[in-house]
């Protein structure tokens, strides 16, 4: 649906996010160019979920910018960012779960002209390999993997420039960890950039191009998946200072 | 003049927390808005004029009828209340729920007292008055006020120093919380509408004394100053009510006297609509209820 | 039936009138707002058209718009201030609206006071009060197909995904709101046409409760709902006047046994069926 080369590029300049006196970002700069997978990673609290708020509009940068293309988000509020093209999906689902499937898709579309015909809607639920079709169902009613995938597949309605994953495999078993593994590269090949947010290391290791680590705020480490497996410093943050020490003794 | 404005301040805003509190400790403990508490205000009044009508003593009257308005609450918890918690309603439902059961205990006292007025037995009331200097309170008033902080400082007893209070406290800050740490949440919860509904009892009883007035549409002038109250002291903070309801009787009395008695309540309701808009929790933080 | 309608006209027009306020909630709880300031919009609007007809000699029509148009500015502008709020919170501001709106009308010279306004004239009508339900019904249904009706029930299920997808949560709370208040303002304006006279008290938080309670039972979301509920509420006290004073505790009961035992209301007891 969304055609190659017609994706806008995210690019996240020397961010700083602060709550109260807590610097919770610390000039972090990223970019996510059409058709790559960005990964995300670092330890509870690294600043992952802050930097997202920061791009989807929740949460105001104290310095930064951040651009979609040609166009700035920093200074916009949410529903305008989702407008720009940034969709997301999120750590603890939120569909509309009074809603039927279908409208929890066609709402995802709602920053395009028009209405989703149920064939449109039916082509992304393949698409998000969500297997119950039955478009009339509460989306509340949905089994867990099922509202995960459905979640993705309201973001894909909405054709964005960049796709935000915020730790899609939760809860998923390895069978549907590996399908999501394949959608996320047949959605990056269709044009769209994605930055996921993610613990599990092998699906991060199968689908990006690139991975930065964060850590108490700051970049500790970017690069390929494999270069930034070896690097000291994550390991260190990821096996905490302590477990580091009584290593060395 | 002015000290004159402020006992009559004082007499008044003692009414006021008796039922703020109740309308509070309901909020604090479920979250949910009670607006079946003026109802009890009322029936409560009614209950003990007609015992006080028996030639019941004034004193053994009041008693009884906090008794019948306590009892009251946990009947409302129970039907009213109790089955949505089963089903995490929200907060939309219980509301419409109280409404549903002030409506009936509006009917019932309908029926039973019929429309009019009605005024304690002519005996039953002291008019006498205490002058000190130029100021001029009826021993009445005293009596209420009394009364009010007596009560007052019953429910402050009980929240900080017993078991129950305790209790109440546990299930307010995090019900689940204090389910696993053995708190009965049912009992907690019928007894803080037992004490809740009291209190609100109280307040109808003095009210009805004080104006030596009892009617059906009494609850009504008093639930929504009440809703003002507590959002002043900040929601669910007892504490908080209780300043808040003492300072909406000074405003109320010295708007009378400085202002204009018809904007009187307009001012009250401005307050309040201000204070949620600029300072959701109110003016003293929020939770004190929690917090003590 | 002829006679039956001449006999009952009355109760037919309370109906018709108090259907369009219980739509009028329906519009902004659709949105999951809270906002209990029906009344006093419909107050606004009986006092504007009321004043506009006797002072100024407007005619229905002119009246029943320009009260309408009103009440809609004061919703726009009360929209800004309580935009934040939610729950519990926000009905209570708007409970305080409202109760300030009723105070200003006590105090008001040109409102006659808390003795009321006589002398509007007596030219809303059967027609007229139906004629204004169906046309706001049916302007409903349609925006019910629109895109904008399916943000409207997103921002109810989670504001927060449904800015996520693009919708401007405050812009749709503030136009559900807004519409409501037109419809509430229509509402108002009849009333106000098919009695002689309006007092403060007759758009106070008794009516507000009314309203809510119509709307509940009919189903909060389902316009059919709020119309039946509207239907019901305002016939059941006259079908039990054999309980004299005690009739009041069967309008109590239907609600609670509602709220307990089919949480979706009338609508949801339809559903349930078919």
């Amino acid at each position: 649906m969304t055609s190659l080369g017609f994706a806008e590029q995210l690019v996240v300049d020397r961010v700083s996010v602060r709550y109260g006196g807590v610097l919770a970002l610390d000039a972090v700069s990223l970019e996510v160019p059409p058709a790559t997978v960005v990964g995300l990673i670092g330890p509870n609290g690294a600043g992952k979920t802050t930097l997202i708020n920061a791009v989807t509009g929740v949460v105001r940068p104290a310095s930064g910018t951040i651009a979609l293309g040609e166009a700035r988000l920093d200074r916009l509020s949410q529903h305008r960012v989702a407008r720009a093209g940034i969709a997301r999906t999120y750590q603890n689902i939120r569909l509309f779960g009074a809603l039927s499937v279908a409208d929890n898709v066609r709402a995802g579309a709602y920053r395009r002209r028009g209405t989703l015909s149920d064939d449109a809607v039916r082509e992304l639920l393949t698409r998000a390999m969500v297997r119950d079709h039955e478009l009339e169902r509460r989306a509340g009613t949905l089994p867990y993997g099922e509202q995960r995938r459905l979640e993705i597949a309201r973001a894909l309605a909405s054709e964005p420039h960049v796709l935000l994953l915020d730790e899609p495999a939760a809860g998923m078993n390895p069978r549907e960890s590996g399908e999501l593994r394949a959608l996320i590269r047949a959605v990056a090949r269709l044009g769209t950039g994605i930055l996921l947010v993610e613990h599990d290391m092998s699906l991060v290791t199968a689908v990006c191009d690139h991975v930065l680590v964060l850590n108490f705020g700051e970049t500790i480490a970017q690069g390929t998946p494999a270069q930034v497996a070896r690097d000291p410093a994550v390991i260190e943050a990821y096996l905490g200072t302590g477990a580091a020490d009584s290593e060395h003794r | 003049m002015l000290v004159q404005q402020l006992a009559n301040g004082v007499f008044l805003g003692a009414v006021y927390a008796l039922f703020a509190i109740g309308y509070t400790l309901i909020f604090g403990v479920l979250d949910i808005l009670n607006l079946a508490h003026a109802a009890i205000f009322m029936l409560a009044a009614f209950v003990a004029l007609s015992l006080a009508g028996l030639g019941v003593p004034l004193v053994l009257a009041f008693a009884l009828a906090l008794v019948v308005a306590g009892l009251l609450g946990v009947l409302l918890d129970r039907v009213a209340f109790a089955p949505l918690r089963r089903r995490n309603a929200g907060t939309l439902v219980p509301l419409i729920s109280s409404i549903g059961a002030a409506i009936i205990m509006q009917g019932v006292a309908r029926g039973i007292w019929g429309p009019d007025e009605q005024r304690f037995p002519a005996n039953a009331l002291s008019t006498a008055e205490i002058h000190i200097g130029s100021l001029t309170v009826g021993a009445l008033d005293v009596v209420i006020l009394a009364i009010a902080l007596v009560l007052m400082g019953v429910l402050s007893y009980v929240l900080r120093s017993t078991a129950l209070g305790r209790s109440i406290r546990a299930v307010a800050a995090d019900r689940v919380a204090a389910a696993l740490l053995g708190v009965d949440i049912e009992r907690t919860i019928a007894l803080t509408f037992f004490i809740a509904s009291a209190l609100g009892g109280a307040a109808g009883i003095l009210i009805g004394l004080q104006y030596n007035s009892v009617s059906l549409d009494m609850g009504a002038r008093i639930e929504l100053k009440g809703l003002a109250i507590i959002i002043l002291g900040g929601m669910g903070s007892v504490t908080g009510a209780v300043i808040g309801a003492f300072l909406l009787g000074a405003v109320e009395t010295l708007s009378v006297a400085y202002i204009s008695s018809s904007y009187r309540d307009a001012i009250a309701f401005g307050v309040m609509f201000l204070i949620l808009v600029l300072r959701p929790t109110g003016l003293f933080g929020k939770r004190a209820l929690r917090a003590a | 039936m002829f006679e039956f309608f001449a006999h009952h006209s009355k109760l037919i027009d309370q109906i018709g009138i108090n259907a369009l306020l219980a739509l009028s909630l329906s519009i902004s709880l659709r949105a999951g707002s809270l906002a209990l300031a029906q009344a006093a919009f419909m107050g606004i609007a009986a006092y504007v058209s009321s004043i506009g007809a006797v002072h100024l000699g407007w005619n229905l029509g002119g009246a029943a718009l320009a009260g309408a148009l009103a009440a809609a500015l004061v919703a726009a502008v009360l929209a800004l201030p309580i935009g934040r709020l939610r729950g519990v919170f926000l009905a209570i501001a708007t409970i305080g609206f409202g109760e300030i709106t009723r105070i200003i009308a006590i105090n008001w010279p040109i409102t006659g006071g808390a003795e009321g306004l006589s002398g509007i004239p007596n030219d809303a009508n059967t027609l007229s009060i139906y004629g204004t339900l169906a046309v706001v019904g049916f302007a409903i249904f349609l925006f019910g197909r629109t895109k904008l009706a399916l943000a409207v029930a997103a921002t109810r299920e989670d504001e927060s995904a449904a800015r996520g997808v693009g919708i401007d949560v405050a812009g749709v709370r503030m136009g559900t709101l807004v519409a409501g208040a037109i419809v509430a303002g229509l509402a108002g304006a009849l009333y106000a046409h098919s009695n002689f006279f309006i007092t403060p008290g007759d758009f106070g938080f008794g009516r507000m409760e009314q309203v809510l309670v119509m709307c509940v039972i009919g189903g909060v979301t389902s316009s059919l709902g709020a119309v039946l509920g509207a239907l019901l509420m305002t016939v059941l006290p006259e079908l039990v006047r054999f309980l004299h004073d005690y009739r009041e505790v069967s309008s109590g009961a239907i609600l609670l046994g509602i709220i307990l035992f089919s949480p979706a209301g009338i609508a949801g007891l339809w559903q349930r069926r078919t």
